[in-house]
């Protein structure tokens, strides 16, 4: 039997437990009439029988199924002639594929050499004897545990705290996901960037001023020196970041304070959603807009006045995903502004002043940490938005200031490196795992900060 | 500064009063007030009108997309030249050569194609989806063989493009590659009236293609759907559960904190990096295939697990204690509690949450790029382990295809990914309006 097939016979396996394990309960308390001299009620003695027919044998498959192609592997190597033996690793890697494919579709075997016919079909021996022997031990598991289960049933057995506990640490394991998921990444960017550090210098990828990731294929290839300095990378993405900064924080600052301060009910409740309907965008219409519509416009603009706009100037880029940024700033914003406490504004207005000067010299002072730590994230965002700039920014590492012209980021150069056809383990690849990792460095540091000058300004008024 | 000012006062002349140094600076105080104000309702006004241009560019551009131009061709359907010589044959049906039928109708009405190249010009004028529907009318209709019958087939798309362009007056039509022959040609057409815009099903029905005219959604949206079917089947039950432990269980302890300290700094993390992970663990380690809808719902769903962790949590948190006191007072146990009591109250403000979450997964295009849900696939797929691609993904391949028709069907597929946003997000609000509760 195959994994999903033994998966839904855990599940009936599961069902039966239940069900007998309910029953002997309900049979050792001495029918309906004795079901209060139990310790718990009838269907968690069921649960608990389930339980140990399931848990077990289930880990059983799962822990077979990661090894068993492992251990095949290593006894088909073993039985290979000893002309094989002296492969290195990735001819044997190829060899064993060739033997895999011969396994699974026996009409290619008329070109291959006998010995690999051999070790095809001893694969696909071993593999039907692992499968049976999975089979045999699977259901020897479940039944025999379901067994003795029914068997420890009687009116003593705690059932009901044996059931919540098992579900206590069911849910602590999905809350544990978050920290897996966060390991997951530290490790997988770690693993690559170190091997990528082994083949270029740290202090020259973080302080190298030449970004061209084209590695030479042959010798003396044209156009692949290979230099990997990020320094353009990070200024393209500081200069793009500080464009959108320069549109989203007035305008999303001043949209907060207008909706928290000014607006009437009326207006709040028709306003404040459609801001956030610009949120809910996903960014890559906003690439697609910005890459269509406000570069070729910026770029008309531009040669009316004289100036020469590239078509994937980092203007374009820029302003578009401040548009974007722009509710992310309002909502933080009208967050901390609304904590603040009504006697400040009183105090203010009882001195004499006019709204305008409450807010500029009592509000905003008091809700500041709040405030930057909102704009902390958006900065963050803005450094980690990819669609909009892979779309409308350029691949060229220029070290630039202009605006105008076209200067490629860390994302963009993720997203070149990594999507389409890419040898592993080359620098090249690699180079897209160290500049993830600084890009999840860069972002953590700021979300940190930000967190935690939102959190301490938060306590203060509470 | 107050005493200063009062001090030179009492010394100059004319001593002003307070009132009066007040009223002096009152206009110029109350125009600083109505400019900042007018900040204000600038800032708004900005936004807005930043929505307003972003969707009226996008419906401007999309809206011609949801019509295709057909062509009237006289065919003859010559059995010597399609080879069929048993018409139940459905072997020979699907073999035969339509096309050829397409280029001698083409002929005929033009005849002043004379040359190799002029023909080839001629033929482009016709996509070559058009064989396909001739297939599809003789299947059905057999006797059709050796008869001649008008049939409208699929325009190519610069054709699609100057029709739609050219409105009534020629001058305005957008010609693009055509070449001046193949422009009077249409404009004969256009003059025996055998061109037609009709709904354009192909968009809805079909996978991707080269030819902007052939290609359809329907292969990414299969994708969308299985990716999202994925993330909600993992990342609900147990962004719930996790949520569950947080709010009910959890010891107040370094692990927990351990654990909220992740979970935010989680939800910051750019969706890129998510794309990272799933390229070294799923798709390197455990040797994942790639382009797959199950790696895809499983990256989204790591990403959407702090949104929904995060939400599910708030709405645990507003479920009275009273209630859980009252359950544990009639000897319900802890599970029995939250299961029966906690989680019922809390469904409809973590369903809201989530649906949030799920319409962020739908529009995310970063992290799939990264696992290679982006190469071209034609086929629509029927599962979760099928080569696919998504929506958002379609629209980031389709915006980089230089041919004009393209633009209008990104701008389409834009258009259908926001109506699944908006009715998402519309969803979760009724459900917060209707189903949440007041304590």
């Amino acid at each position: 039997m195959n994994t999903s097939m033994l998966l839904i016979l855990a599940v009936l396996l599961m069902a039966m437990a239940f069900v007998l394990g309910r029953k002997r309960s309900i049979a050792v308390a001495g029918g309906s009439q004795g079901i209060r001299n139990l310790n718990s009620l009838p269907s968690y003695y069921g649960i608990l029988s389930a339980l140990w027919c399931g848990i077990p044998s289930i880990l059983i498959l799962v822990v077979w199924v990661l090894f068993d192609d492992y251990l095949i592997k290593q006894i088909i190597i073993q039985e290979l002639p000893t002309s094989t033996q002296a492969l290195t690793e990735s001819e044997l890697g190829l060899l064993l594929n060739t033997v895999s494919n011969i396994a699974l579709d026996d009409s290619s075997t008329l070109a291959a050499e006998p010995y690999i016919i051999a070790a095809a079909e001893r694969l696909n021996s071993l593999q039907a004897i692992s499968q049976m022997a999975l089979t045999v031990v699977f259901i020897c598991a479940a039944m025999g545990l379901s067994l003795f289960s029914w068997l420890r049933v009687n009116t003593k057995l705690k059932a009901r705290v044996k059931v919540e506990n098992v579900f206590k640490i069911a849910l602590l394991m999905c809350a544990s996901i978050a920290v897996f998921t966060t390991a997951g990444i530290v490790f997988s960017v770690i693993f690559e960037s170190v091997k990528f550090f082994q083949t270029v210098p740290f202090f020259d990828f973080i302080f190298g001023l030449q970004w061209s990731p084209q590695m030479a294929i042959r010798e003396g290839q044209i156009g692949g020196s290979g230099a990997f300095g990020a320094v353009p990378l990070f200024a393209g993405t500081m200069l793009i970041s500080a464009i959108a900064m320069i549109i989203a924080v007035p305008a999303g600052l001043m949209a907060a304070i207008y909706l928290s301060e000014y607006a009437s009910p009326k207006v709040r409740t028709f306003v404040k959603p459609a801001l956030e309907v610009l949120a809910g965008v996903p960014t890559v219409v906003y690439g697609f807009f910005a890459a269509l519509t406000v570069a070729p416009y910026l770029r008309e603009t531009g040669s009316m006045f004289g100036l020469s706009v590239s078509s994937e100037s980092a203007l374009a880029a820029g302003l578009v995903m401040g548009v974007m940024i722009i509710p992310f700033v309002s909502s933080l914003s009208d967050d901390v502004i609304n904590a603040v406490p009504q006697s400040l504004r009183d105090g203010s207005f009882g001195l004499g002043a006019t709204q305008s000067e409450t807010i500029k010299q009592v509000i905003i002072p008091a809700a500041l940490p709040g405030i930057v730590g909102g704009i902390l994230l958006a900065v963050s965002r803005a450094i980690g938005e990819t669609m909009i700039v892979v779309m409308a920014a350029g691949l060229a590492a220029n070290l630039t200031a202009n605006p105008m012209e076209s200067v490629t980021t860390v994302t963009v150069q993720i997203v070149t490196l990594l999507v389409g056809d890419q040898e592993f383990n080359s620098p090249k690849t690699l180079s897209a795992f160290a500049l993830g990792l600084m890009l999840f460095v860069i972002t953590l540091i700021l979300n940190s900060i930000a967190l935690m000058v939102v959190k301490k300004y938060r306590e203060q008024y509470e | 500064m107050m005493k200063n000012e009062s001090n030179q006062n009492t010394h100059s002349a004319e001593k002003p009063s307070t009132i009066e140094l007040v009223n002096k600076n009152l206009t110029k105080r109350y125009r600083a007030e109505k400019r900042f104000k007018a900040y204000g309702v600038t800032a708004i006004l900005f936004g807005l009108a930043c929505l307003v241009i972003l969707f009226s560019d996008i419906i401007g551009k999309g809206h011609s997309a949801f019509l295709q131009t057909y062509v009237y061709l006289e065919v003859n359907y010559d059995a010597d030249a399609l080879e069929i010589t048993d018409v139940t044959d459905p072997q020979q049906l699907a073999m035969a050569d339509y096309s050829a039928l397409v280029k001698s109708a083409l002929r005929e009405q033009f005849t002043d194609a004379k040359s190799r190249k002029q023909r080839r010009n001629l033929y482009g004028l016709v996509s070559n989806g058009a064989s396909f529907t001739l297939r599809e009318s003789l299947e059905e209709n057999p006797a059709l063989l050796n008869q001649t019958t008008g049939v409208w087939v699929l325009a190519d798309d610069d054709i699609d493009t100057y029709y739609k362009s050219r409105g009534d007056n020629q001058a305005d039509a957008f010609i693009g590659r055509l070449n001046p022959q193949q422009v009077a040609w249409v404009e004969t057409w256009i003059g025996n009236q055998q061109l037609k815009k009709s709904f354009n099903t192909t968009f809805f029905t079909s996978g991707d293609s080269r030819e902007p005219e052939q290609a359809g959604i329907m292969g990414a949206m299969a994708g969308s759907l299985f990716t999202l079917l994925v993330t909600i089947a993992l990342s609900f039950p147990i962004g719930v559960a996790a949520a569950v432990y947080l709010e009910e269980y959890a010891p107040k302890n370094k692990l927990t904190d351990f654990i909220e300290v992740n979970i935010n700094n989680l939800a910051a993390v750019p969706s890129i990096i998510f794309g990272l992970l799933g390229l070294a663990i799923f798709i390197g380690y455990f040797e994942m295939h790639r382009s797959i809808p199950l790696v895809g719902g499983l990256v989204l769903s790591l990403m959407t697990l702090p949104t929904i962790i995060i939400s599910s949590r708030a709405a645990i948190k507003s479920v009275p204690p009273s209630i859980r006191d009252a359950a544990l007072g009639l000897g319900a146990s802890k599970m029995q509690v939250i299961l029966h009591h906690v989680l019922p109250l809390a469904m409809p403000g973590m369903l809201t949450g989530a649906i949030i979450g799920f319409a962020q997964a739908l529009g995310e295009t970063a992290p799939l790029l990264m696992i290679g849900m982006v190469a071209f696939i034609v086929d629509i797929p029927g599962g979760v382990s099928d080569p696919a691609t998504a929506l958002p993904v379609q629209i980031f391949l389709w915006s980089d295809s230089p041919e004009r028709a393209f633009v209008e069907r990104t701008s389409a597929a834009i258009m259908v990914l926001l109506a699944f946003l908006i009715t998402m997000n519309t969803a979760a609000i009724w459900l917060r309006k209707r189903l949440e509760r007041r304590w």
